[in-house]
């Protein structure tokens, strides 16, 4: 565990009161308006009776009746540290986390070199201790150097820190070798989470398989490639037992098999991205190479049943699959482009949308991003409670504005949200009762 | 009763042994008792006997092994066979065809006892079906290897006193192990408690259902033990496709004082060897007071005194 050091927040003895707020808390189901005091970094009390009154020796922070959440949990982060830190560090990515409300992120092991080693899983977390601003854990390759063969030292990096396992962008193609992470994997309760594309039927392709592709006279990836994947998994979690997750799942008839697995009550989870639920694959126009990305931005139809998953709890978390790219990687032709997307400071504002448009509601919004991924990774974080971390987020659910790219925290600036009208933003964001946003400098 | 005249007073009923499944539990404890008094014999400085007098044994190993020939071989000198040790090649593309015509080709040759190794289950069984003589399983793919589940039977007794009511945990290598399937049927069938201690991808399937208790931790596993058993863990499961490294395996499984600490103070410790020490076992508790492994080879020689002598009995051609 990556813990925080005890911080003094203002000259307040350790302790602060957040009043006038409205408190959503998805764990509980908490709604209502009231308060939180914050002591040593944790959450002392919270509740109505706290709305207006603070303890005389706390520092006073006025929400002004906007909701306070708890700090989203982001369970999948790429980053350039180590190895990539042109496109990000593990700080500049701390910046943009807090920047959008988000106060723990998992980072890839899909770095170089890749994170499969617990001297690594220990470089990332004393790395992040000491330069970012909110709290980082490491998710540690599934195989050894994400080659898809040998299994990693589960047990071990575990023991170093690693919250879960991942093979990063790559599907294990090898069901055999699937089996036996997942077999070996149980034995540890470690969650497996596993992209799911099946790599030699997507083949070169590079947007959404179907009318889109056609046009675009671009190769597609058909939807198969995901299901199938999944499909497969599924079985294979139900014959070794192992916890699965599905990092991110992108069409309709992979969620279908998601929730068929759920009803047999198998270990299986899965997750989303905000771009999935946000866009779908018009929004490529003429050939914006920031919305590639894999799996592709599917059809409409697609987009609007994860949207139902979401709504109706099927789907369990929602990722930024924050994954910064430089122009070096982003300004070529649509096919040759790196694929994916900045999102850490645009997660929470893109999700709002959903609540904007009606179709789902705050605290099942909020679920899939705090509790829930929190609870997944045994974290201690996402709830607010008493004794629970006091990692927050003041959000003003109605304020307008538009994303210039360029103000971006993150030091890539590949966000497909460029120029969007989003109603919404985060006002402040607290790590440990610490203020990590707005920047003190 | 001296040794010698009790080696001849148990009646074996069968002509071959090729499992432990095969055996009740008197017949068990009657062969034992016959080890018993081989090893007395072993002991003495004329450990020749004249029960195979004149009877050829051959030593045929289609699967490379030192200790269990040798002491397959000793066994039978010591009972005063001809023995021949015959090493076969593996590699032919038609083993059940080979194997079959190996067999007659044997059989012609008129051998009183087979000691037979292969590395496909069920291959000794095979072959007894197409030969004369008596058939010893030395060793049958991931299958049996009932003489070593004998030698530990007879080990563990001579140490407790009993076998009845011990918990005894066999740790490491399940799936790939004849001496983990032959001691789990073996020792329940006297009323051990067995379970079995190994990483879910070292486990057969349903592995519960083969009479054992299953644990994927050593901690559970060991706890209260009277016995820990490690097994060998070869090589070629140690790089990524059954365990990420042999240093993970240590970590969580490989037998150290640390972990012993949760079997009973006077737990003893056993291993078929060969051993991989730093690997399953610490040479700390390899060489442990309570480490019973050099015992185990001493009683392998005598287990197959005994079944050597306890099978001869049923020669056609007595």
């Amino acid at each position: 565990m990556n813990a925080r050091k005890t911080t003094t927040i203002g000259n307040s003895g350790g302790r602060a009161a957040l009043i006038n707020a409205r408190l959503l808390d998805p764990a509980s189901g908490r709604d209502e308006a009231g308060g939180i005091l914050i002591e040593d970094g944790l959450i002392a009390d919270l509740g109505p009776h706290l709305r207006r009154s603070a303890p005389r020796d706390a520092a006073v922070i006025n929400c002004e009746d906007r909701l306070v959440i708890p700090g989203l949990v982001d369970m999948q982060v790429y980053t350039g540290e180590p190895g990539l830190e042109h496109r990000e560090t593990l700080a500049s990515a701390s910046r943009a986390a807090a920047a959008g409300g988000v106060t723990t992120m998992i980072v890839m092991p899909a770095t170089d070199p890749v994170i499969d080693d617990m001297a690594l899983v220990d470089f990332v977390n004393r790395r992040a201790n000491d330069t970012a601003i909110v709290r980082v854990h490491t998710m540690a390759a599934l195989t050894k150097g994400l080659n898809g063969t040998e299994m990693s030292e589960i047990g071990l990096l575990k023991l170093a820190g690693a919250v879960a396992f991942s093979n990063g962008r790559q599907s294990i193609a090898s069901a055999k070798v699937m089996r036996r992470v997942l077999a070996y994997a149980k034995d540890f309760d470690a969650l497996v989470v596993h992209h799911t594309e099946d790599d030699d039927l997507a083949g070169a392709g590079v947007v959404n398989e179907g009318e889109v592709s056609a046009r675009l006279g671009l190769p597609g990836i058909p939807k198969a490639a995901e299901i199938i994947m999944i499909e497969r998994d599924i079985r294979l979690a139900e014959l070794s037992g192992g916890r699965y997750h599905a990092a991110q799942i992108s069409c309709r008839e992979s969620l279908d098999a998601i929730r068929a697995a759920k009803r047999r009550k198998l270990p299986v989870t899965c997750g989303v991205s905000i771009n999935h639920l946000t866009l779908n694959e018009n929004d490529i126009g003429s050939y914006r190479t920031f919305h590639k990305m894999r799996p592709p931005l599917r059809s409409e139809d697609d987009r609007r049943s994860l949207v139902e998953g979401v709504a109706d709890g099927s789907i369990d978390v929602i990722v930024s699959s924050h994954d910064p790219q430089g122009t070096d990687g982003k300004r070529r032709p649509f096919a040759e482009a790196a694929d994916g997307a900045v999102g850490l400071e645009t997660l929470l504002p893109a999700a709002l949308r959903l609540v904007h448009s009606g179709d789902v509601k705050l605290v099942d919004l909020f679920a899939a991003l705090t509790i829930r991924p929190a609870a997944l990774l045994g974290l201690p974080v996402g709830k607010l409670e008493k004794g629970a971390p006091a990692d927050l987020a003041v959000v003003d659910l109605g304020a307008p504005w538009m994303l210039d790219r360029d103000t971006l925290h993150s030091k890539a600036k590949n966000s497909p949200f460029d120029e969007a009208k989003f109603q919404g933003r985060v006002m402040r964001t607290l790590v440990a009762g610490e203020t990590v946003f707005p920047f003190a400098n | 009763m001296t040794a010698a005249q009790k080696l001849d007073t148990f009646h074996f009923p069968h002509r071959h042994l090729l499992t432990v499944e095969d055996l009740t539990a008197g017949e068990i404890v009657g062969l034992l008792d016959m080890a018993e008094d081989a090893a007395t014999v072993s002991r003495q400085i004329s450990k020749k006997r004249e029960h195979l007098s004149g009877r050829t044994l051959v030593n045929l190993f289609f699967e490379a092994s030192t200790r269990t020939q040798s002491s397959f071989e000793l066994a039978g000198k010591r009972l005063g066979a001809d023995v021949m040790n015959m090493q076969v090649s593996t590699s032919s593309v038609n083993k059940g065809e080979t194997l079959i015509d190996t067999a007659v080709t044997l059989n012609a040759m008129r051998p009183d006892i087979l000691v037979v190794r292969h590395n496909q289950a069920g291959a000794v069984e095979l072959l007894a079906q197409k030969v004369d003589c008596s058939v010893v399983n030395a060793g049958d793919g991931q299958h049996q290897h009932p003489t070593q589940a004998l030698l530990d039977a007879l080990t563990i007794r001579r140490n407790k006193g009993r076998i009845e009511g011990l918990v005894v945990a066999i740790c490491g290598d399940i799936l790939h192990s004849r001496v983990a399937r032959s001691n789990i049927g073996l020792l329940t069938r006297l009323g051990a408690e067995v379970r079995i201690v190994a990483p879910s991808t070292l486990l057969p399937p349903n592995a519960d259902r083969l009479g054992c208790k299953v644990f994927n931790h050593m901690s559970d596993g060991l706890a209260g033990a009277d016995i820990v058993m490690m097994l060998r863990l070869q090589q070629e499961r140690m790089s990524g496709s059954f365990l990420p490294s042999t240093r993970e395996f240590y970590h969580f499984f490989g037998l150290d004082h640390e972990k012993l600490k949760w079997a009973k103070p006077d737990a003893l410790i056993m291993h078929p060897g060969p051993m991989n020490r730093g690997v399953e076992i610490s040479s700390a508790v390899a060489d442990d007071p309570r480490s019973v492994i050099r015992e185990q080879v001493e009683m392998g020689v005598a287990v197959r005194m005994a079944v050597l002598a306890a099978v001869a009995r049923h020669l056609p051609n007595r």
